[in-house]
């Protein structure tokens, strides 16, 4: 199970920079989307794979699940969630002032 | 030329309802079980964002006018305060507390502290989704032209 | 257990969510932002001076014991900067009542000054590394926001790329607490500490360590410092100089505490890499400084050969030095603000950035010409202004160090050089803008004074109390040095039975 973990945190993370590497703004967003996807595979596997009752609650279980990468997750999925809708919004923004979402056209000139 | 959308209109009549009432739900059953003020707020903004997908905005906001701003900040200051609240009583701050009524027929029901922060949490999640989606919304001018 | 801890992380939370529910009442959100954070410095000057008296003030939240719940933890260090950031934000509160304008005012500029503040405030008490990445976020959050606040073309180009560099490294920071949490299965700062004391520092988590040192430098502008002379170019003057003095002072501040608290087993390698790449931090960031001829590139990259010279301290690696290094920092957020500051309003006045342009402003405007060049004194390190102090420590220590390693010699040279660079790029300044013919009259003037001079003074005031009271600071930054220098007494402090 890790391993297959792994091959598709790797696949992710491929997707995810050859996105960012694109010219396109919406390419990038999506894919600062799918990289922060492939960091939440990983914490959930680096916290270890297990399967068991959920901690505190029921102490007669024989194993217990690590309930702190949950909660990272949770907590990194509404900041990634908040930060992609921010920028969508952002990317629209600058498409409307500056008229292209080419970033080779977004950089910055002298004469400003 | 306007859409045809009657089925969504009348299946959304009912199901959002369900939805609304799945979402309470949730929110109440957060404290032992999976749940919570987070999904509960979610739950209750896909409702609404039912509404808006299959009535136009601007009825739904006519029948709902509040401002999902300040219902949003409205939840973190529930939040917030309620975490001070310990500071009364010289405990750390976010600290909680439960304890249990009996109530004839009803049974047995349980009263937390974290209920009302978790009010704040699901208020303030709420408030955030709608006013995303709706400041994105907004600008549908453009799309007019 | 002491909840005075979590109030300098409260009052700005709080006052944000107040002031975002009357955004309309722009006099009321004035006076409510100058309170709460006048408030703030009077809790973290209390919170000093506990920590002087008791040592090590924790709060445990919701009463969990430390290494399963959050804690917040406030040792020397983090009050000192707690003190500091309340001052620098009253100045910047302050400077923005009469710059900012109302349209950024009705547009929750003030509660979104308060949301930095308390990412800020977070980031410097909280005591585990999960809860360093929300305050972090939080800080971020509205960082991008402040900056694209306006949507000027130049603002919205610039945010979209700041945003992309800050997300990317948010990601590997990340990616570094999943690691570590796999090979220590904690995130509470005291408890890595010692259970990397305990397995030895691998060759595994030392590479874990120096992809922290990226993350941390990508954030404090620490070498990787390419994206900041856009971004912090771009922005009005108060939101400009609040970012120059705190938010890659927050990187620095991480920094320091994950090398001295966790990752201090190795330093033949971390800290070897890191006075690597503080030396070329201060030569990079001296070029700019000397190459650039437009008064906002000129101040950016001042503020990148400050960070470089606050981390070579960390680099040296004995207490004094460290201290030396805390007490640049200090110095450092202080004259950043103040410097940008100033700088915004020779821009205000003449309505362009470019030297050419600009000359004799001290005909009309002689406190302003003065409390820059005093300011250009202070962070070049003469004498009796603040940065004397931490130059003298952390170069007398470098050179000390010497001895048993050349390599400490060409760090505490650059860092004599860097202090060159800085005095010369704010001499330039200084002469083309203040010396000279006057060209303005003061009706032909684009901005007016009135009202920006006072917060100015202010900072003017604090620069050379910093540096003529040294005495009696002096114990408190030794106290912080201290505890950063000795991990045990801040495991002691957060751990209490573990240990």
């Amino acid at each position: 199970m890790e391993t297959l973990m792994s091959v598709i945190i790797g696949v992710l993370f491929a997707i995810g920079v050859y996105l960012l590497l694109a010219k396109s703004l919406l390419r990038i967003i999506l894919g600062t989307s799918i990289i922060a996807h492939g960091t939440h595979l990983l914490i959930i596997t680096m916290g270890g794979l297990k399967s068991g009752a959920p901690a505190l609650l029921g102490k007669k279980a024989a194993a217990f699940t690590d309930p702190l990468p949950q909660a990272l997750i949770l907590t990194a999925i509404v900041i990634n969630f908040a930060l992609t809708a921010f920028l969508l919004v952002l990317a629209y923004r600058a498409y409307l002032t500056l008229g292209t979402d080419n970033m080779e056209q977004l950089r910055s000139s002298k004469n400003e | 030329m306007k859409p045809n959308d009657v089925i969504l209109q009348t299946v959304t009549k009912v199901a959002s309802f369900i939805i609304l009432t799945f979402s309470v739900y949730l929110f109440l059953a957060g404290h032992h079980n999976p749940g919570g003020g987070f999904i509960g707020g979610l739950g209750f903004a896909c409702a609404i964002t039912l509404l808006f997908l299959a009535f136009d905005i601007k009825k739904v906001r006519e029948g709902l006018p509040v401002d999902f701003t300040t219902i949003a900040f409205t939840g973190v200051f529930i939040a917030v305060a309620t975490g001070m609240g310990s500071f009364l009583f010289g405990k750390p701050f976010l600290s909680q507390t439960f304890g249990s009524i009996d109530i004839p027929i009803i049974g047995e029901i349980e009263f937390a502290t974290a209920v009302i922060f978790d009010t704040g949490v699901a208020l303030a999640v709420f408030g955030t989704a709608l006013s995303i989606i709706y400041t994105i919304s907004e600008d549908s001018s453009i799309w007019k032209r | 257990m002491n909840n005075i801890v979590v109030l300098p992380l409260l009052i700005p939370v709080l006052t944000g969510i107040l002031l975002a529910l009357f955004r309309n009442n722009v006099s009321l959100q004035r006076g409510f932002s100058f309170f709460s954070f006048f408030l703030s410095g009077v809790v973290s000057l209390l919170l000093v001076q506990q920590v002087y008296n008791e040592g090590i003030q924790i709060l445990e939240i919701g009463g969990w014991p430390a290494p399963f719940g959050i804690v917040l933890v406030a040792d020397m260090l983090t009050a000192l900067l707690l003190v500091t950031t309340s001052a620098v934000s009253i100045a910047c509160i302050l400077y923005a009542f009469k710059s900012i304008g109302e349209q950024r005012e009705r547009y929750y500029f003030y509660p979104l000054f308060h949301f930095l503040i308390t990412g800020v405030n977070g980031a410097f008490l909280t005591g585990d590394l999960f809860n360093l990445f929300v305050c972090f976020e939080v800080m971020l959050f509205s960082s991008y926001v402040l900056l694209s606040l306006g949507g000027t073309r130049i603002q919205l180009r610039e945010t979209i790329k700041y945003i992309l560099v800050n997300t990317t490294s948010s990601t590997l920071f990340l990616v570094a607490i999943a690691y570590l949490y796999a090979v220590t299965g904690t995130l509470n700062m005291a408890h890595l500490s010692v259970r990397i004391a305990e397995v030895g520092q691998t060759g595994f988590i030392t590479n874990v360590a120096l992809l922290f040192l990226i993350v941390f430098s990508l954030k404090a502008a620490l070498f990787l410092f390419f994206w900041l002379p856009g971004s912090y170019s771009a922005p009005p003057t108060a939101i400009a100089a609040i970012f120059a003095a705190l938010l890659t002072k927050v990187g620095i501040y991480a920094i320091f505490r994950t090398y001295t608290l966790i990752f201090y087993h190795q330093p033949e390698v971390t800290h070897t890499l890191i006075a690597v790449i503080a030396a070329l931090t201060m030569i990079l960031g001296g070029i700019g400084a000397v190459a650039q001829r437009d008064i906002r590139h000129i101040l950016v990259y001042n503020v990148i050969i400050g960070v470089g010279f606050v981390v070579s301290g960390l680099a040296v690696f004995t207490s004094t030095a460290v201290t030396g290094s805390i007490y640049y920092l200090i110095h450092d957020i202080v004259s950043k603000a103040l410097l940008f500051l100033l700088g915004g309003t020779i821009i205000r006045i003449v309505g362009t950035g470019k030297l050419k342009e600009i000359s004799g402003l001290i005909h009309n405007h002689p406190l302003l010409g003065w409390m820059f060049f005093i300011n250009a004194l202070a962070l070049a390190g003469i004498p009796p202004l603040s940065g004397f102090i931490g130059k003298v420590l952390v170069i007398q220590e470098g050179l000390a160090r010497g001895g048993s390693n050349s390599g400490f010699y060409c760090l505490a040279a650059v860092g004599l050089l860097s202090s060159l660079m800085i005095l010369y790029s704010l001499m330039k300044i200084f002469i083309n803008a203040f010396w000279g013919e006057t060209y303005l009259s003061q009706d032909m003037e684009k901005g007016t004074t009135r009202g920006l001079l006072l917060p100015c003074a202010l900072l003017t005031a604090v620069i050379i109390i910093l540096g003529l009271g040294v005495e009696t600071l002096y114990p408190y930054v030794e106290q912080a040095a201290n505890s950063m220098m000795n991990p045990n007494i801040y495991i002691e402090a957060v751990l209490r039975e573990v240990v």
